[in-house]
């Protein structure tokens, strides 16, 4: 059986990033096993531009930000890190075997001394959020619908509504409307965007299309091919308010409601999950509740940018090279991470004390003006920021030094006036 | 024009078949259907239950041919490699009251011939722990099943193209007269037959009120379900039932032949016979109902809602009769019209037998090409077939692990894939829990490169439900 000491499952920008994060760290052996024909995941159909901002002080397109990653990739001694492309991973086991399926090769079974899961995230569908009404061809989920468009070359429709205000929705509003499909409008249940400000802007207000906030598709109409839909505003128990009703001829339906860890190697070994972010637990060095298996990237928590992925993806890769060097003490005085008042998740769960610094990652609940982060190690504050506002579409985070930590909990919470 | 033996309208479960039922027999025989797939309609869109016949009213025709039906089907679908899981079935008491009542069902069974047993709570807790902890009593028939609907239509329906019989799909039947021969006019062409047979399902009604004076009428009763995906943790391993009502069977909680549950189904008369929408008020009803059955339904793996339109008719029992000779009507077939379907057939062809002499087909063979089904086999048989065939090698459908070459012999064998709809029924592609998020762009251009067909040509399900609009660059 071929050994390797790590594999890395997924060869988008958390997989690429953790490649190099561990080959930086000089171990012998990378793998890394990508599905798809080419790397770069998601971002080869993301053509629009905004990304890069925060890692090369310029805006990129998805492909030519896939592709600073590919050529440092490629950069690296092809002795220690291959590459094995349309090849899909269909079990891995805890004690490190993976076995994946090609047409070169078929079935075949590897030992690695880590995993690093980097399988990126999937999105919410129609049976998901219970969309009521007929089941018609013309619904997509806007990644889908993008698909097609970016990779394949066609276009789905010619009226659209767009239902969620996530970001790959509202790209795909103005992407759309530049193809000539009329966007009639973009409906988001909750009372706020969960989209990027920027992108509401540049994608829907620059092109007047209409965000009905508090407002959800009710009824899917057509029994072959979709006809209409009809909108209404739902009150804060997300109950429909009668008389509020609106019907769109349309074409075309796209769901930008949500994205979700995809982990279902993961979930066959029964590693802990967390509720939240729907990804598994991990420690501050990525690693989940098994020894030696690893996540990053959109499979751990969905982001917002991609710049945090690769970061995250880079970090996770140097920390499972030092658990394959032994350079990672199994430390038995933990630190909980628990998140308090405003605060849906807290990423990692568990940290260790004197275990350097600490980048801890979480998203808000709701939207907030000015507010105090306040985190806490076992009740005593050691650190209060101030923020002018928070959203919920916005991941944030606080670096602390793990110097200062004793064991037991670690909570953060927002503070209003 | 185009001369038959035999006419079959309608290739759902009850016309796939009779066709296979007659394609032991020379005689020619053409099916006509008017979606663009076999079995898209009712028999596609219900529970899936090879029921044991233990409830419906005895000397009906639904407690005749449920009966004989229920012990056709584990030699049918082992000859046509169909999915079949003889799970069993428990009709669940929650008081004294309802345990009074399997009583009387134990007792309708037995007049049925249907063997059925008493099991106390403890007797039910140990072997369906998932059930709920308010039960305090079942009714178990060891005989009931559960069987892969859409795999069974598409199958019967090979096995009879493969035994010589002719299935037109997208034509739909308008105008039938009679002349010596019946003439049966569709919306592409006109054909003569000595014989029509009447399957059509929910427009039965329709097909013989084009030529018979006696006039028909079939309800559409609308039926409401959930799907849950596969999950790792164990749940119920039995159909778990509620006592059958006036409205039906009552809602069933069951594990489907792919390790999914359905939850369902609601059951309301509706005016529209091609209403398939759903709707929240009654899918809330649904789950509502489900807690008489187990205790946690587990929501969080929804993944899907359907409706299916059961063919009521007023007599609330099947109408099999030849109003006229050589006219055969198939009437009022919802369940246990899945289960029934094989003796159905059976006695469809003596009825023709009585009017047109059959005579035996010696070529004839009853089992159609095993299904490779990668997931159930072990790494070196796998390996094996892709030595032969590296497409089995590539993973397509990621939430199913379906391969390439699974897909593409969907595709080429006799009543193949057609449209995505078609992939997805065939070989799960769709079925997972991304709905085709991940693989339908895939499945498109599989289809539109093994059918040489451009992409824009190739449709979601019916005709005119094409996915793609159009080209965005013209030099690609």
């Amino acid at each position: 059986m071929k050994q390797y000491d790590l594999i890395i499952i997924g060869g988008g920008s958390a997989g690429i990033a953790s490649a190099i994060g561990a080959y930086n760290e000089h171990i012998e052996s990378i793998l890394i096993i990508e599905k798809d024909k080419y790397l770069g995941g998601i971002l080869n159909q993301c053509i629009h531009n905004g990304f890069g901002l925060h890692t090369f002080k310029e805006e990129l397109t998805g492909p030519e930000y896939a592709n600073r990653y590919i050529e440092k990739l490629n950069t690296c001694d092809k002795n220690v890190i291959e590459c094995k492309m349309e090849t899909f991973v269909v079990s891995i086991t805890r004690d490190k075997l993976c076995t994946y399926t090609n047409a070169l090769e078929g079935y075949v079974t590897v030992k690695a001394k880590a995993i690093i899961m980097a399988t990126g995230c999937s999105e919410k569908t129609r049976g998901n959020i219970e969309t009521q009404g007929y089941r018609p061809k013309g619904i997509y989920t806007a990644g889908l619908a993008q698909k097609y468009l970016n990779i394949d070359g066609f276009l789905v429709g010619k009226k659209v509504f767009i239902l969620g205000s996530g970001d790959i929705g509202l790209i795909m509003a103005r992407r759309m409307t530049l193809e000539g499909a009329k966007v009639l409008g973009v409906a988001e249940i909750m009372p706020y965007s969960n989209g990027l400000n920027r992108n509401i802007v540049q994608c829907l207000n620059d092109y007047n299309i209409p965000l009905y906030l508090h407002h959800t598709v009710r009824e899917i109409i057509g029994k072959d091919s979709l006809k209409q839909i009809i909108i209404s505003e739902v009150d804060d128990n997300f109950n429909f308010i009668e008389g509020t009703d609106k019907t769109f001829d349309v074409d075309t339906l796209l769901l930008s409601v949500g994205l979700i860890p995809s982990n279902p190697l993961l979930k066959q070994l029964q590693v802990k999950f967390n509720p939240k972010t729907k990804g598994p637990e991990v420690d501050a060095n990525y690693q989940t509740s098994i020894e030696g298996i690893f996540a990053c990237g959109n499979s751990l928590h969905v982001h917002d940018l991609v710049d945090y992925v690769s970061l995250e993806g880079e970090t996770a890769g140097k920390k499972a090279a030092l658990y394959i060097k032994n350079q990672i003490k199994n430390q038995n005085n933990k630190v909980q991470l628990v998140p308090l008042n405003g605060i849906s998740y807290l990423l990692p769960q568990i940290c260790y004390p004197l275990n350097g610094k600490l980048d801890i990652k979480f998203r808000v609940k709701e939207p907030y003006g000015q507010c105090k982060i306040i985190i806490k190690n076992n009740d005593n504050i050691i650190k209060t920021i101030n923020k002018m506002y928070l959203l919920p579409a916005e991941m944030e985070n606080i670096i602390i030094d793990s110097d200062i930590l004793t064991e037991g909990k670690l909570s953060v919470e927002v503070e209003t006036k | 024009m185009n001369t038959y033996d035999i006419i079959i309208i309608g290739a759902g479960v009850i016309g796939s078949q009779i066709a296979r039922a007659l394609s032991k027999y020379q005689e020619k025989v053409l099916v006509i259907e008017k979606n663009s797939d076999v079995g898209d309609e009712t028999s596609k869109a219900n529970s899936a239950i090879i029921h044991s016949g233990y409830d419906p009213k005895p000397g009906t025709l639904k407690a005749k041919y449920n009966v004989l039906g229920n012990k056709m089907f584990p030699k049918l679908c082992e000859e046509l490699d169909v999915d079949f899981d003889k799970i069993g079935s428990l009709t669940i008491a929650l008081d004294d009251e309802e345990m009074l009542k399997l009583y009387k069902l134990q007792e309708l069974g037995k007049k049925n011939g249907v063997e059925t047993e008493i099991l106390t709570q403890e007797e039910l807790f140990k072997i369906e722990p998932f059930v709920t902890k308010k039960a305090v009593g079942a009714l178990l028939a060891k005989s009931a099943g559960i069987v892969n609907p859409f795999e069974l239509c598409v199958a019967l329906m090979e096995n009879a193209i493969d035994n010589g019989v002719k299935l037109n799909l997208n034509e739909e039947v308008v105008e039938i007269s009679y002349d010596d021969k019946y003439i049966v006019k569709t919306t592409k062409d006109t054909y003569k037959a000595n014989i029509v047979v009447n399957a059509a399902g929910l427009y039965s009604d329709k097909i013989n009120n084009l030529i018979i004076e006696k006039k028909e009428m079939v309800l559409p009763r609308k039926g409401e379900y959930y799907v849950l995906d596969h999950f790792l943790e164990p749940y119920v391993t039995h159909t778990l039932f509620s006592l059958p009502s006036e409205k039906g069977k009552g809602i069933l909680v069951s594990p489907t032949t792919h390790g999914n549950y359905l939850i369902g189904p609601s059951s309301e008369f509706s005016n529209n016979k091609e209403d398939v929408s759903t709707d929240k008020e009654t899918l809330n009803n649904v789950l509502k109902e489900a807690y008489r059955l187990v205790d946690d339904v587990h929501k969080e793996y929804i993944i899907r809602q359907f409706s299916g339109v059961r063919c009521y008719h007023e007599s609330n029992d099947f109408v099999i009769n030849m109003p006229k000779k050589g006219f055969i009507n198939l009437i009022g077939i919802q369940s246990p019209g899945l289960v029934s379907s094989p003796a159905i057939a059976i006695d469809c062809v003596e009825m023709i037998k009585e009017v047109l002499p059959l005579h035996l087909n010696t070529t004839y063979n009853p089992c159609r090409r095993k299904v490779i089904r990668m997931n159930n086999l072990t790494i070196d048989e796998k390996n094996e077939i892709i030595k032969k065939d590296n497409r089995f090698g590539t993973i397509i459908c990621r939430c199913e692990n379906i391969s390439l070459g699974e897909i593409v012999d969907s595709i080429h064998r006799n009543c193949g894939a057609t449209t995505v709809n078609g992939v997805k029924k065939r070989c799960r592609p769709g079925f997972g829990k991304c709905q085709g998020g991940f693989c339908e762009s895939l499945i498109v251009n599989i289809l539109s490169k093994e059918l040489g067909k451009n992409p824009l040509d190739i449709c979601y399900k019916n005709q005119g439900t094409n996915i793609l609009l159009k080209e965005t660059k013209e030099d690609k």
